[in-house]
């Protein structure tokens, strides 16, 4: 018989660790959107810095982003699950030390070495520079991404010890009991088997990855030791769709833990939740060959695999996350202030970011839009309106300053304009991915300029709203550690 | 209406739709009903309806798209009277060298796509700047598209994969005409 009521759960403060990788998250998103800016305007000649530093930004734009989503997802599933596990604070902050280090040598490699390879290093282009940089600034940049990727698995392999230790296995902390048994109402809650699947995931991508970057590093040095290109970009791509992805199912399990305090309903692991994040698992793992479809030296099977799963993978989300958010919102009396405002806007911008990404993911369209500015329309779209929305409401709330407080007018004008320009900026990028202009061109033909000035326009927009919410964030930190009720209380029932 | 404009249009359709669920739930969260469990059900319901009306869409426009891929091209094509016009592409870091800049309108042209030393991205655009055909230009490796030409002029080949400084420069030109 199904359970529909909700058991109130008391709100934990953040620990330091866990705010110390929200700021660092905060502070370099500012600064790779800054970056970001500098493109487009760039593009749209608004300002002239050349191609050398237009790529250079373009590959730590990249590699940042990913580093710092990354971290910002870490710290919200970290901060959930260590109510449930018992995690090594220890472990999590080493992580954090390594990442640091690991952008010093990104930030060297490119600005003192100007590595500009982007940040998908795709071989042989890191060691084939035509002279514009050496083996040393190559070689710099994949170490700082390995030891990042190091610092990363060690995280995952401590959560996967903390799981397995409570839960006995990885199966079970799945669901899977409850997936292929009778419901017994016993699954894990929805952060853990959302925390199971991200490790599974990100065990595999990081290994992945790490081989890769070591064979490139060997390969330049050892020139005579070379790699098949073709193996190369598979597991380029197939590392770096796993560590991007999996950042969205990261954050999600903020809005799993935080809007149900604001509907008073539960979010249930329920037969139909542990079916779609076990279906996430294994689309997660080989969806990548959507990145592939116009490498015609694949097997052809390969590439309709990438499509197929493509168009499954719209079903998680659809009908299980962003329906299931829904669900509990529709006449739930919601009170809405910023942290709330914010998840419901991410699981839109998850949910709508995904219609792009499918379409594209279509073999036949992709023919004619892979590697336009379609590409980078659709993942700003679920990353900054969806993961990063997911990232600010977490810090809404954690900072939020009592449970009736609602946010004043710039906040409220700051989530219109971040939902607004980032629409826009995004719109932008799609409607140039439909007018064919390429990808990562640091020179645009007269025509596509309009375009790229209306999205820098935006991109202003987007800037200064984060700022704001940055800002909110960071005169709020000794708020974020206590333990106090925040979720505001809903409207009661109409008699 | 072009391929690209009918993906837009499509992708601005979906995105609203899902929009418009997220508008209705919103406008219509203010009043509690406390009573839960009959609500969860009927929205249980709707799902169920929503999950096959999503088999039938994204299923049906899935299987119809995969019956026409790239890949096939050349064998596809096998019926058509004489041999396909074939031109040899090679990327180099950075420019890219054709084999022929002059092919006939109305028939197939074969390009055998390959790069010299880091993967470019063979793009074909058309007189208008649209992106008709491409294929990844790979060391090592051939990658052959079988495009047909239907409307004269100066056709641009543009790198889709970013392979240095000048990769937005590398831009080969070729003429489409009756031969």
């Amino acid at each position: 018989m199904a359970d529909y009521t909700y058991t109130p759960m008391p709100d934990h403060g953040a620990r330091t660790s866990v705010l110390a990788y929200l700021v660092t998250a905060a502070v370099i998103l500012l600064l790779m959107m800054v970056f970001g800016l500098l493109m487009r305007l760039e593009q749209a000649q608004i300002i002239s810095m050349g191609p050398v530093p237009f790529y250079e930004l373009l590959t730590l734009h990249g590699a940042g982003m990913v580093g710092i989503v990354s971290i910002a997802g870490l710290a919200i599933m970290w901060h959930f699950l260590s109510q449930y596990v018992d995690l090594s604070e220890r472990i999590f902050v080493t992580n954090l030390g390594i990442f640091l280090v690991g952008v010093v040598m990104l930030l060297v490699s490119v600005f003192s070495g100007s590595f500009h390879g982007a940040w998908t290093f795709l071989y042989p282009l890191p060691s084939q520079s035509m002279g514009m940089w050496d083996a040393g600034a190559a070689a710099l940049f994949l170490g700082g991404l390995l030891l990042i990727g190091a610092g990363f698995l060690l995280l995952h392999l401590d959560i996967a010890r903390a799981i397995i230790a409570r839960y006995g296995s990885l199966a079970r902390a799945l669901g899977w009991p409850q997936l292929f048994g009778p419901d017994d109402g016993h699954a894990p809650p929805a952060a853990v088997v959302a925390s199971t699947m991200v490790t599974i995931v990100n065990v595999i991508g990081l290994v992945i990855g790490a081989s890769i970057i070591t064979m490139m590093l060997i390969n330049l040095y050892h020139p005579a030791f070379t790699i098949d290109p073709l193996l190369a970009k598979g597991m380029i791509y197939m590392f770096g769709h796993i560590i991007i992805n999996a950042v969205i199912y990261m954050a999600v399990i903020a809005v799993y833990e935080i809007l149900p305090r604001y509907t008073r309903r539960p979010w249930k692991s329920n037969k139909a939740f542990i079916a779609s994040w076990t279906a996430s698992t294994i689309f997660v793992l080989f969806i990548f060959p959507h990145h592939l479809l116009m490498d015609f030296a694949f097997p052809k099977w390969f590439l309709i695999m990438g499509q197929v799963i493509g168009y499954l993978n719209t079903f998680p989300v659809l009908v299980v996350t962003a329906y299931g958010a829904l669900m509990i919102v529709y006449r739930s009396g919601i009170r809405w202030d910023m942290a709330s405002r914010l998840l419901f806007l991410s699981l839109f911008g998850w949910a709508a970011g995904a219609m792009p990404a499918f379409i594209d993911g279509t073999i036949s369209v992709n023919y004619v839009m892979h590697n336009t500015l379609w590409v980078p329309g659709h993942f700003h779209t679920y990353l900054l309106l969806g993961m990063v929305s997911m990232v600010f409401g977490f810090m809404y709330y954690l900072g939020k300053p009592n449970q009736q407080a609602q946010g004043n007018a710039i906040d409220r004008a700051a989530f219109w304009g971040f939902a607004i320009g980032t629409l826009g900026f995004t719109l932008s990028f799609l409607y140039s991915g439909m007018e064919s202009v390429p990808r990562r061109f640091a020179v645009h033909l007269p025509a596509w300029i309009p375009y790229d000035r209306v999205a820098s326009a935006f991109v202003v927009l987007v800037i200064a709203c984060t700022l704001w919410f940055v800002t909110r964030f960071l005169t709020r930190l000794g708020q974020s550690a206590r333990d106090y009720p925040r979720a505001t209380l809903v409207r009661s029932a109409v008699a | 209406m072009s391929q690209h404009y009918a993906v837009w249009l499509t992708s601005l359709a979906l995105m609203a739709c899902v929009a418009s669920g997220f508008i209705f739930v919103a406008l219509n969260s203010g009043r509690r009903e406390e009573n839960y469990a009959p609500l969860a059900k009927h929205a249980y319901r709707l799902r169920t309806k929503l999950f096959w009306v999503l088999v039938l869409v994204f299923g049906s426009a899935m299987i119809y798209t995969l019956r026409d891929l790239p890949y096939d091209a050349v064998s596809r094509d096998m019926n058509n009277a004489g041999p396909p016009q074939v031109v040899a592409a090679t990327g180099y870091q950075w420019r890219w060298e054709l084999s022929h800049d002059r092919v006939a309108k109305g028939q197939p042209v074969e390009f055998r796509v390959t790069s010299a030393d880091v993967n470019h991205g063979f793009g074909i655009y058309d007189t208008e700047m649209h992106l008709v055909a491409q294929t990844q230009a790979m060391p090592g490796y051939t990658n052959v598209i079988r495009h047909t030409f239907d409307k004269e002029g100066t056709y641009k080949v543009l790198c889709l994969e970013y392979c240095g400084v000048a990769h937005h420069n590398m831009v080969a030109e070729f003429q489409v005409s009756d031969l």
